[in-house]
């Protein structure tokens, strides 16, 4: 390894980079758009459903029960309605994605432990559907034994109904950290794959393997301006995040940023792996794609981890970004360090280390 | 033959085949130092891959190397600093200025950081940069370009320096700036092996390897081709120059007939007495034309050699 001439690639790539406005651009255009869209737009904790309730029975405990759904938030009325037929008419229309239906005989039905609302639910949108069968369950499933607890049914209902309809509680808090995993292990990898195969694209690495610069000083000189990339764009998220959605790091800072480089250089050494592979940028843009979907399906970020099917588990394992969740989600919101979380650092190290040596061994200098 | 210590480039059955096709087939070749060595051919027929082979970039399928007394591939790193390359596509950074081209290949190639600053300066001045060492050198034009690129790859004063078409994309007044600076280099030391599809270049060579589909079909310096042609070289004079040539190609022994201006230039096998029989047909035929004998020149070397008319050197590969 000759220091002289690793810098030189340094320099030369950051000089490059510099003059690069879309690649600049995206730098932090990607993590701002993302954490917007994940942290405003998808949010998976369902509110202001429009809905439209037909109340028959029109007693103080119907009301109750109405004022009680609405102050849930989850659904918003949009519509008055009379009649369940109405409300369906509103379902087809698509006016309303839930309705509800308190029947003339609901006090009735409450003493007799009957079914006493109907809960009518947009079933073509699966989160929908599932987040209003929530809604039902709790008026039915708590109303029955209320009656002969209290005289007074409706403020412990609220109580109730919050935990309930929450349970999971996914929110931006939750989704920042793992954020910072996905931002960095979709631009990480792309840049650098792209990099290498955009200099063989336009004829550069002829005229580089050419000279006695090293498989090694090469890679490593492309990989390292990518890297501070990275922690600037890990600092951008974390303090967006801050800022906007007041998440918490109760672990290091410290702890955050060695497993941001530990992230950074495992989806780095990945992205020059696919270069060696690569035959065009385009080529090298649909297998970072390749790498990128599993990652983001399979790491726990999405769907929890527990939940997937043993084969689903093991390929996990293997991704840089399952390790990485559980390391930034341990130190941020659990604040747990860094060292009772080895295992999850000596895995991305392995990957790193197993990666590194496949993309050094398989860059030849060499045309053929 | 010359002292071992003289030889560049010493090369035996060289040959690389890419799948079925043999782009190099068995090419011996012999450079010695201080020499303008040429590579003519048409597109495709093997000058690229010959010069990718000799500077370690390409495994050959078999053959023996040694370039600078240094077997190729196996010692091809050590070789990286002794030599220049040129390729055929601009392969300097488009996004960078000139100076920062010049500053990383004089870093890439272990230059300590004052000298390489200072030798920069001083291409910049060689190559008639001056003031525009700021401007990013993908603003520059086909020959400056090509200028930049050698500069860039003389930065470390190679003893060997391999061009390949270096001048393929560039006005004639570019070309001529440009085989002045390699002469100068020559004169300095360099032993230099380019590649070309022009045969005024070819001619300006010491010493011309021919390359035809891979093989090569002649070599020596451009006197020593053109003078094994003497006496089959034909000019022919006729009003009519398209009848004649229909009249000369019916003729044996004539290779080919190529038409320039109102006169024919006529190339024969062999045989001998070319000349008599092409006046013998004229004469049956009816067609009034003069017969000349005239100086060979490297096309009719090239046609002799190839069995392909010139105009076809320039055509891409079929």
């Amino acid at each position: 390894m000759n220091w002289r001439r690793l810098w030189a690639v340094v320099i030369k790539e950051l000089r490059q980079l510099r003059r690069d406005h879309i690649t600049l651009a995206m730098i932090v255009g990607i993590p701002v758009m993302q954490l917007m869209l994940f942290g405003y737009a998808i949010n998976l904790n369902l509110r202001h459903l429009p809905a439209a309730i037909a109340d028959q029975a029109l007693t103080s405990g119907s009301r109750q029960l109405v004022m009680d759904m609405l102050a849930t938030g989850v659904i918003e009325p949009v519509a008055s309605a009379r009649s369940p037929q109405q409300l369906m008419e509103m379902l087809r229309r698509g006016e309303i994605s839930v309705g509800v239906v308190i029947p003339q005989d609901f006090e009735q039905r409450l003493a007799t432990g009957e079914e006493a609302v109907q809960v009518l639910v947009d079933g073509s949108d699966t989160v929908v559907q599932s987040a209003a069968k929530q809604l039902a369950q709790v008026p039915l499933t708590y109303m029955p034994a209320e009656p002969r607890q209290s005289s007074v049914p409706l403020p412990p209902a609220r109580i109730s109904v919050v935990s309930f309809y929450n349970p999971q509680r996914v929110s931006a808090i939750n989704i920042v950290p793992g954020l910072i995993g996905i931002i960095l292990t979709m631009t990480m990898v792309m840049f650098t794959s792209v990099a290498i195969v955009r200099e063989r694209e336009r004829g550069n690495m002829e005229l580089l393997i050419a000279t006695p610069v090293s498989s090694a000083e090469l890679m490593l000189g492309k990989v390292l301006p990518y890297g501070i990339i990275g922690l600037i764009q890990t600092s951008l998220i974390l303090l967006l995040g801050m800022l906007l959605f007041e998440v918490p790091i109760r672990g290091s800072v410290w702890d955050v940023y060695w497993s941001a480089i530990l992230l950074i250089f495992a989806n780095l050494s990945m992205g020059l792996l696919i270069s060696t592979r690569a035959q065009s940028q385009f080529q090298a843009m649909q297998m970072t794609f390749f790498f990128f979907l599993p990652s983001i399906l399979l790491s726990g970020f999405m769907f929890p981890f527990d939940g997937m099917p043993a084969p689903a588990q093991w390929l996990a394992e293997i991704l840089p970004l399952t390790h990485f969740l559980r390391l930034i989600r341990g130190i941020m919101l659990r604040g747990a360090d860094f060292g009772e979380l080895w295992r999850e650092w000596l895995a991305l190290l392995v990957f790193i280390v197993v990666m590194m040596t496949l993309a050094i061994a398989r860059f030849r200098k060499r045309l053929d | 033959m010359p002292a071992k210590s003289d030889i560049a480039i010493h090369a035996r059955g060289l040959t690389k085949c890419f799948g079925a096709l043999r782009a190099v087939d068995g090419v011996d070749l012999t450079v010695t130092r201080r020499q303008v060595y040429g590579f003519l051919g048409p597109n495709g027929s093997g000058k690229s891959t010959s010069i990718r082979m000799l500077c370690g970039l390409l495994t050959p399928t078999s053959g023996e190397i040694e370039v600078l007394g240094l077997r190729i591939p196996e010692q091809a790193e050590e070789l990286r600093q002794h030599i220049g390359y040129m390729t055929q596509q601009f392969s300097l950074f488009a996004d960078l200025t000139l100076r920062e081209n010049l500053e990383f290949l004089a870093a890439v190639q272990n230059m300590p950081r004052r000298q390489a600053v200072q030798r920069v300066d001083e291409l910049l001045q060689e190559y008639h940069f001056e003031g525009r060492a700021d401007q990013l050198a993908g603003t520059l034009s086909g020959g400056q370009r090509q200028r930049l690129a050698l500069a860039g790859s003389v930065i470390h004063k190679p003893e060997l320096l391999f061009l390949d078409e270096p001048t393929s994309a560039v006005d004639p007044e570019s070309r001529r700036d440009f085989w002045e600076k390699l002469f100068e280099l020559a004169d300095a030391g360099t032993t230099i092996l380019v590649s070309s599809h022009y045969m005024d270049e070819a001619e300006r060579c010491h010493r011309l390897a021919i390359l035809d589909r891979g093989r090569l079909v002649a070599d020596g310096s451009p006197a020593e081709l053109t003078g094994a042609l003497q006496g089959r070289t034909l000019e022919v004079r006729a009003e009519r120059p398209r009848q004649a040539k229909r009249v000369l190609v019916q003729v044996p022994g004539v290779l080919s007939a190529a038409q320039i201006g109102n006169s024919l230039r006529v190339l024969c096998d062999e045989s001998g007495d070319c000349g008599a029989r092409v006046e013998q047909a004229f004469a049956d035929a009816g067609v009034s034309a003069v017969v000349e004998p005239i100086a060979p020149s490297l096309e009719d070397v090239f046609v002799a050699a190839t069995n392909q008319p010139v105009d076809q050197l320039n055509a891409e590969p079929s």
